[in-house]
């Protein structure tokens, strides 16, 4: 990569960090013992969990009954839980592969975390799919397993079929990314572990990492193929969820712009997600030099475009239903806009369309509050938009005596909180045992993008200017 | 801050001279289009079908039956309306509409990819960022050629602009378009279509101004405000690429709609403008211009053909598979004309459209030698041209002329005046600037490109 840095681009890092306060700050938090703050919110989070375990396991032994399901409304909470998560899952990888592909420097300093919470919120979704099983201890029927119950095979037309496939290769794939990035890290913390414990286990997971030039020289390539494996699978998952409901024949589900449209929502709401986690780390692990307000500038930029194209969407999706003139769509989408599911497409509305235009004001993208305030309503919205295609969409059968709405159990709200406990569990234990930033891609892009650096500053001016003189003697003769 | 650069950027200049010998290839080039298609036109004023069809061969294959037949696999385009009176001059009409949607579309992803590159702050294109934004003067040329097209001829077009189809109680009362007329009427597309157009035309305008400003006064100001009218053609572009496609293509198969249309026609406008950046880059090259631009340049143009090219391919299965899965006949119409009706004359391009829009460029891009390797990179361009002329062909050419479609002299003679009118003006518009934005703030970050 080239090492010239225009002067007008942004800082990445701040506070004129050397490599090693680098290293020092960001392996603080995995080094120290607990903060209280850490204590306290993962207490909670384990609370959530435990209350959520319960009602999910509840859930498992009298089956899914005890949800609001009708016979109208057969489809609610859990798929629109399991969609918005997956669709949370999307960031992750988009930041790691595709900002690498584009060379993006910014994407150093959050892509560890993001990856962290695309793992987690993929486990929470599959926790829907196994929730919604009703025999969740076969599980493997859902793949095309050799077996012994005669002519039993998956359903190769059905996309819930794709579905498994197209999210477990992204979650294997994005967990052995994932990994890969954090080696050299954990070497790092393996060198200068204190005690036996952790020189075991950071030695363990850390594989023996040396350092040398061949490892890397190995290391660049296994990224760059991992992020061109990743790029088409981030668009698949999102494409393959989206014609869970595409390819059926229910108005309001069945239109093409669906896979698309799916994939831009589902980058959307990772972003939002990962600058609301993003926001409250800098705080609690004082990374503020690392994840500067270029960092949340340019997140912010990313959903206002993201926003706005999901925006077009619901605005063609809308158009063409006139358009076609097929009656079914036209009421279906009418229906959704003023009938008794109003509330929620215009929950959908205004938090996924109007709230991030804000972002066009430079102030506005700068502010932390702000910027946190509006990554928690892009969430809400973009649940309200799963809720919306998939609840207004059934709630009107074609018969009308069979017309109902649908009202959430506490096992609804309980196996919804349940997803929220495990995601928390899991990301605060990230956050305390492992770097929440990627220390040495933070340090290989430091050079051109950090302040005041390298140390010896005057010094390097000296040579700069012997250099342009230089430079314009050649290009003179 | 620059690490240790021997080069000053502001000593660099470089321009485009399109010269006397130039000229005239060019416009050899054209006369012997108009001759092709002049000739194209007389012989099918004189019922010559056979003959103009002959490069496609199918002339075997007309007889009622075949007429019979087409009729049932139409998604309402203004060809179904035509078996009485067929006048053989719409073909030509639909040839010029064809192209000047094509090539209206190559010269605004010239101004898109200007912009999307001040939004994104990319560094690498600074160097060869004069290019593209030659493109958008060709819009000068098909905008009044569409407009007028629009108003004399589009009844060859639209069937929605037939006589009497919005009308209840004629004979030719169509329910369903009639359903449509609120935003399929004369005045509203024309409206639209001159809007359209005139926000690209003066965006456009306003950004080679400032452009062409910085290489003058320096500063970063230029700079700022490019991104700043980059930033207001993105949302422009977002708005009217979906409108132009439903408008300028989709409404010729009237009855027919799909959410997916807008961002499908997008697409493959998209990915052509790159193929024709990077040509052109690549020709100048070969002139001996543009020697700064290096293997590393090239190398990232050819990722962004390679990736577009699949982009093209998913949106398009997507649409497709979706229709297929469905299975809605007034969805999957459309396929059906262009797969089984017409005598099978739109067959052989469906097939085309998919190996040279995406399996070729897939295959010949797929490595990284072959992407910082002119000749591969001129291959791929050419079949991402062509494939996506085939795209077009088949969005328009099924509906409008229907069973007296064809590949014949009329399309390639208006394939090749269009074609060479388009070298001859941006050749034109490409010599009013240096062909390095000399002053651009990220232009030495191009020139130590490295990857």
């Amino acid at each position: 990569m080239s090492h010239v840095v225009s002067p007008i681009r942004e800082k990445l890092v701040s506070g004129g960090k050397s490599y090693h306060d680098v290293t020092q700050d960001i392996c603080r938090q995995v080094e120290g013992a607990p903060t209280k703050e850490w204590k306290i919110a993962f207490g909670i989070s384990c609370v959530i969990f435990t209350y959520g375990a319960y009602c999910l396991g509840y859930t498992w032994w009298q089956g899914i009954g005890v949800w609001g399901l009708n016979k109208t409304v057969g489809w609610a909470w859990d798929i629109t839980n399991f969609v918005w998560w997956v669709g949370i899952g999307h960031a992750g990888t988009l930041i790691s592969a595709v900002l690498l592909l584009f060379r993006q420097k910014w994407r150093t300093s959050i892509n560890r975390s993001a990856e962290a919470m695309t793992i987690f919120a993929v486990l929470c979704a599959a926790s829907f799919i196994l929730a919604h099983m009703g025999r969740p201890w076969l599980f493997h029927w859902a793949l095309p397993l050799p077996n012994t119950f005669g002519s039993l095979w998956v359903n190769f037309n059905s996309p819930l079929v794709w579905d498994v496939f197209a999210i477990s290769t992204y979650l294997s794939v994005s967990l052995v990314f994932w990994y890969m990035g954090l080696v050299p890290d954990l070497a790092t913390i393996r060198d200068r572990a204190q005690t036996k414990a952790s020189k075991f286990w950071y030695g363990l997971f850390s594989l023996g990492w040396t350092g040398s030039a061949k490892t890397w020289a190995r290391y660049e390539y296994v990224s760059l193929i991992l992020a061109g494996i990743s790029t088409p699978l981030v668009l698949s998952v999102h494409t393959i969820v989206s014609m869970d409901f595409a390819t059926s024949v229910i108005p309001g589900w069945h239109t093409t712009i669906f896979p698309p449209y799916f994939v831009a929502g589902a980058i959307f709401s990772g972003f939002a997600m990962v600058q609301t986690l993003l926001l409250v780390t800098r705080v609690t692990f004082k990374l503020e030099d690392y994840i500067t307000i270029e960092h949340i500038e340019m997140m912010n930029i990313v959903i206002t475009v993201t926003g706005s194209i999901v925006g077009i969407a619901y605005l063609t999706e809308f158009f063409i239903a006139w358009y076609s003139g097929v009656e079914y769509e036209s009421y279906c989408f009418v229906n959704r806009a003023t009938g008794p599911y109003w509330w929620a497409y215009w929950m959908m509305m205004t938090c996924n369309v109007i709230s991030p235009q804000v972002f066009w004001f430079k102030k506005v993208r700068q502010s932390i509050l702000l910027s946190f305030v509006i990554s928690v309503v892009v969430n809400i919205g973009m649940w309200f938009e799963r809720f919306v295609i998939i609840v207004s969409s059934l709630h009107r059968d074609y018969l009308p005596s069979s017309w109902a709405m649908f009202s959430p159990t506490r096992y609804d709200i309980g196996d919804y909180l349940f997803s929220f406990g495990l995601f928390f569990t899991l990301f605060f234990l990230f956050a305390k045992f492992l770097p929440v930033i990627n220390m040495f891609e933070v340090k290989a892009v430091m050079k051109g993008v950090s302040t005041k650096y390298p140390k010896k500053q005057v010094a390097h001016k000296q040579i700069e200017k012997e250099d342009t003189k230089i430079g314009e003697e050649v290009s003179e003769s | 801050m620059a690490g240790h650069s021997h080069f000053s950027p502001a000593n660099v200049e470089e321009y485009f001279e399109f010269t006397a010998e130039g000229r005239k290839k060019v416009l050899t080039a054209l006369v012997i289009g108009i001759v092709v298609l002049g000739v194209g036109i007389y012989m099918l004023m004189n019922g010559n079908h056979e003959e103009a069809h002959a490069v496609a061969g199918h002339a075997a294959e007309h007889g009622g039956h075949a007429a019979e037949h087409g009729k049932e696999m139409l998604s309402g385009g203004a060809a179904s309306h035509h078996e009485t009176a067929w006048d053989p001059l719409n073909r030509l009409w639909a040839n010029l509409w064809l192209n000047g949607v094509y090539f209206s579309g190559i010269a605004v992803i010239g101004m898109f990819f200007v912009s999307i590159q001040y939004l994104s702050k990319a560094g690498w294109s600074s160097v060869v960022k004069r290019i593209p934004e030659a493109f958008p003067k060709f819009l000068l040329f098909t905008a009044p050629l569409l407009i007028g097209l629009f108003i004399f001829k589009g009844d060859v077009i639209f069937h929605w602009m037939h006589e009497g189809v919005t009308v209840k109680g004629t004979e030719h009362y169509d329910k369903i378009i009639a359903g449509k007329s609120g935003y399929l009427n004369f005045t509203f597309f024309l409206v639209r279509m001159v809007l359209i157009f005139a926000a690209w035309i003066g965006l456009w305008f306003m950004m080679r101004k400032k452009s062409i400003e910085e290489d003058l006064i320096g500063g970063t100001e230029n700079f700022t405000s490019m991104v700043k009218l980059g930033t207001g053609f993105i949302v422009a572009m977002g708005i009217s690429s979906s409108l132009s496609a439903w408008d300028w293509v989709m409404s010729i198969d009237t009855h027919w709609f799909s959410t997916m249309f807008g961002w499908y026609m997008f697409s493959s406008w998209h990915v052509t403008g790159l193929a024709v950046i990077t040509l052109t880059v690549l020709l100048l090259q070969d002139k001996g211009y543009m020697q700064y631009v290096n293997a590393n340049h090239l190398h990232d143009l050819g990722k962004f053909m390679f990736a577009f090219s699949i982009f093209w391919t998913y949106v398009w299965f997507a649409q497709f598979l979706l229709i297929y899965y469905a299975n809605f006949s007034e969805e999957t119409i459309y396929f059906l004309e262009r797969w089984e009706g017409h005598n099978k004359i739109y067959k052989a391009t469906e097939i085309l459209n998919v190996f040279f829009n995406f399996f070729f460029p897939f295959l010949v891009m797929m490595s990284r030698d072959a992407k910082r390797t002119p000749i591969f990179l001129k291959i791929c361009c050419f079949f991402v041209i062509v494939g996506h002329y085939l795209d077009f062909y088949q969005m328009i050419m099924p509906g409008t002329v229907g069973d007296h479609g064809g590949y014949g002299l009329v399309e390639f003679g208006t394939i090749i005046v269009f074609a060479s009118a388009f070298i001859y003006v941006v050749s034109h518009e490409l010599t009013k600037a240096s062909l390095i934005a000399k002053n651009h703030p990220f232009l030495e970050e191009a020139l130590h490109h490295d990857i």
